[in-house]
């Protein structure tokens, strides 16, 4: 009986020391959590979402010739609050062929970048995901390097190589293959190729992190069965790699949109991408308000892929961690 | 997936693409100990660009200030990017978790014309208001470069949260530890190199920023990028060449040398797991 009773409270005692014990993590862990939370949290609303917010006010306001010149929106005059809202901007934008094309032109060229990359992406990040584990890290480094160097100087490789008096001419001339120079530099071509250049390795590294992980023994399993290698590849290896593909791509079509030291360093003057218009109409032209009505219009056609790239990756994430 | 050999298919094509990759930054190391001013002629071996180099005071100044930009703000958004992390891979849903770990994905593809001008119009705004920032600046060029980084460092400080075994992490709850001390004693170590190597890429991503600076510089505050931009415009320049070589080397041995630690960690966490 008295054992029984000391054993009681022992329990007891336990449980109540495990409970003491719980409630100071409770205590402890929401402050601490709230706090490791509201700093990352309230610096991006106030760096990033915040910001947007001001360039949708300016894009309807009037441009000015003040500092900063573009005009209050909300303005007060006797006792009343006076709201002008500009929709000039807009419909300059809808009803100029000059930014229709331009916005066009940079979806265009975006989407011929984010197919090149993928075509030339593919075979390489196959080709390194299948290697010899010990051949794989450095395969992988030499795919990486020229990512880490720096964008300005990878662009600017191209300009010597490009110009029209530049080393291809040099070379195509004296191999007698051309008569007289031709004109690379400075055309729809020119950009193409800079941007195919600049943006393929962030094709190459979400591919081959997707085709690492794909399971060989399915491919072992389909040859077995007599299924030839190109027809292996394209039902088993092509459809298990879509995550890779869809996330190459989109990490390679969403900045290609707005792109604007590759228009401006080996670009045509005439073509514009909106990139280039953005920063002419902020630099150049001092139009405030008109700089972010076209980005608000860049933001709006940009918002659907940036979601769903982001709602692909939580995705990927979320099964990652469960396995 | 693990194969025995590389095919001939798959010869050719890194072949041809690290080709691709890397003829046109031979070049132009080479063009920069080319003696004549013309870009594209050869005309003999000189190492007089390197000696104009680094007797333009404009060129050292710029990258002083590239240099001091890049420390702060790569320091700064590898403590933001280590918490967003910790937020993002350890904490349970909140309220508006995907409305925060968006705004952490969106500014890595968000094109950098928007981040940038976004970014000046809050400055001008909270000028207007407050009167602070009084000017553009290293301190408005740092918040621009902090929240482009701090994106890239929570993604790979998410990935190594999120993969890494807990094990040791639960022990230690266990045993009553307390969250700050398990994270400062045994997280924190373990993810140590992904927090190296999350800082060299914030390093070189702000060191390398052109268009958010652009936009977020005064005129007392021009970075190399600017620099090199600026004169670029111009046309072919072999000192640009000379600066280019440089920071291609430097990248070059901070990248291999990184990687041949970190590779060499990996081994040593291996072993030490297949031992015990």
């Amino acid at each position: 009986m008295m054992n029984r009773l000391l054993s009681l409270r022992d329990s007891r005692e336990a449980a109540a020391r495990g409970a003491r014990r719980s409630l100071r993590w409770q205590r402890a862990l929401p402050r601490g959590r709230s706090l490791v939370t509201a700093v990352p949290y309230g610096w991006l609303l106030l760096f990033f979402l915040l910001p947007f917010l001001f360039v949708l006010q300016i894009s309807f306001s009037e441009v000015e010739i003040a500092s900063p010149p573009y005009r209050a929106l909300v303005t007060r005059a006797e006792d009343a609050l006076h709201i002008a809202l500009n929709l000039g901007n807009f419909t300059y934008i809808f009803g100029d062929p000059l930014y229709f094309d331009a916005y066009l032109g940079s979806l265009r060229m975006a989407a011929v970048t984010t197919l090149i990359c993928l075509l030339i992406g593919y075979p390489v990040a196959y080709t390194i995901a299948r290697a010899p584990e010990a051949k794989r890290n450095t395969l992988l480094m030499l795919v990486m390097l020229p990512f880490w160097t720096s964008f300005l100087v990878r662009v600017y490789a191209w300009m010597g190589i490009l110009d029209n008096e530049g080393l291809l001419n040099h070379l195509l001339l004296s191999l007698k293959l051309i008569d007289a120079p031709l004109a690379l530099m400075h055309t729809q071509l020119s950009v193409q190729v800079v941007m195919v250049y600049a943006y393929l390795p962030f094709m190459i590294l979400p591919l081959f992190s997707n085709l690492v992980k794909l399971d060989g023994r399915l491919l072992e399993a389909a040859a077995d069965l007599g299924c030839k290698p190109w027809k292996s590849f394209l039902t088993v290896t092509l459809p298990l790699s879509k995550n890779g593909v869809i996330a190459g791509s989109m990490l390679v079509f969403i900045p290609a949109v707005g792109e604007f030291v590759i228009p401006e360093l080996v670009g045509t003057p005439e073509s514009l991408m909106i990139g280039k218009v953005l920063w002419m109409e902020f630099f150049d032209n001092n139009n405030w308000p008109m700089a972010a009505a076209v980005t608000i219009v860049m933001v709006a056609l940009l918002l659907v892929p940036i979601v769903y790239l982001h709602k692909r990756e939580e995705k990927s994430l979320a099964r990652a961690a469960k396995h | 997936m693990n194969g025995k050999n590389i095919s001939g298919f798959g010869k050719l094509s890194l072949s041809l693409v690290f080709s691709f990759l890397y003829v046109p930054i031979l070049i132009l190391i080479a063009y920069s100990f080319n003696a004549s001013k013309l870009v594209t002629v050869w005309g003999g071996f000189s190492k007089q660009w390197y000696t104009v180099l680094f007797n333009d005071d404009a060129v050292v100044s710029a990258f002083g200030l590239s240099l001091q930009i890049a420390l702060l703000s790569s320091a700064m958004s590898v403590v933001l990017g280590i918490l967003a992390g910790l937020v993002l891979a350890r904490f349970g849903p909140f309220q508006s978790k995907s409305l925060f770990a968006g705004m952490i994905t969106a500014p890595m593809v968000m094109p950098e014309v928007i981040t940038g001008l976004s970014m000046l119009l809050l400055f001008v705004e909270m000028q207007q208001w407050f009167g602070f920032p009084a000017e553009r600046g290293v301190l408005t060029i740092w918040v621009g470069h902090v929240t482009l980084c701090m994106a890239y460092v929570t993604v790979v400080i998410r990935s190594r949260l999120v993969e890494m075994d807990r094990s040791v992490e639960e022990a230690a709850m266990d045993l009553g530890a307390r969250p700050l001390k398990i994270f400062f004693q045994i997280t924190l170590p373990i993810i140590a190199p992904a927090i190296a190597s999350s800082l060299l890429l914030a390093f070189t991503l702000s060191i390398d920023d052109l268009v958010i600076t652009a936009f977020l510089s005064g005129p007392g505050s021009t970075t190399l990028p600017q620099l090199i931009f600026s004169r670029v415009r111009l046309g072919l320049n072999p000192e640009i060449n000379a600066l280019a070589t440089i920071t291609v080397l430097a990248v070059t041995v901070l990248v291999i040398g990184a990687n041949r630690v970190m590779v060499k960690a990996e081994l040593r966490r291996v072993r030490l797991a297949a031992a015990t």
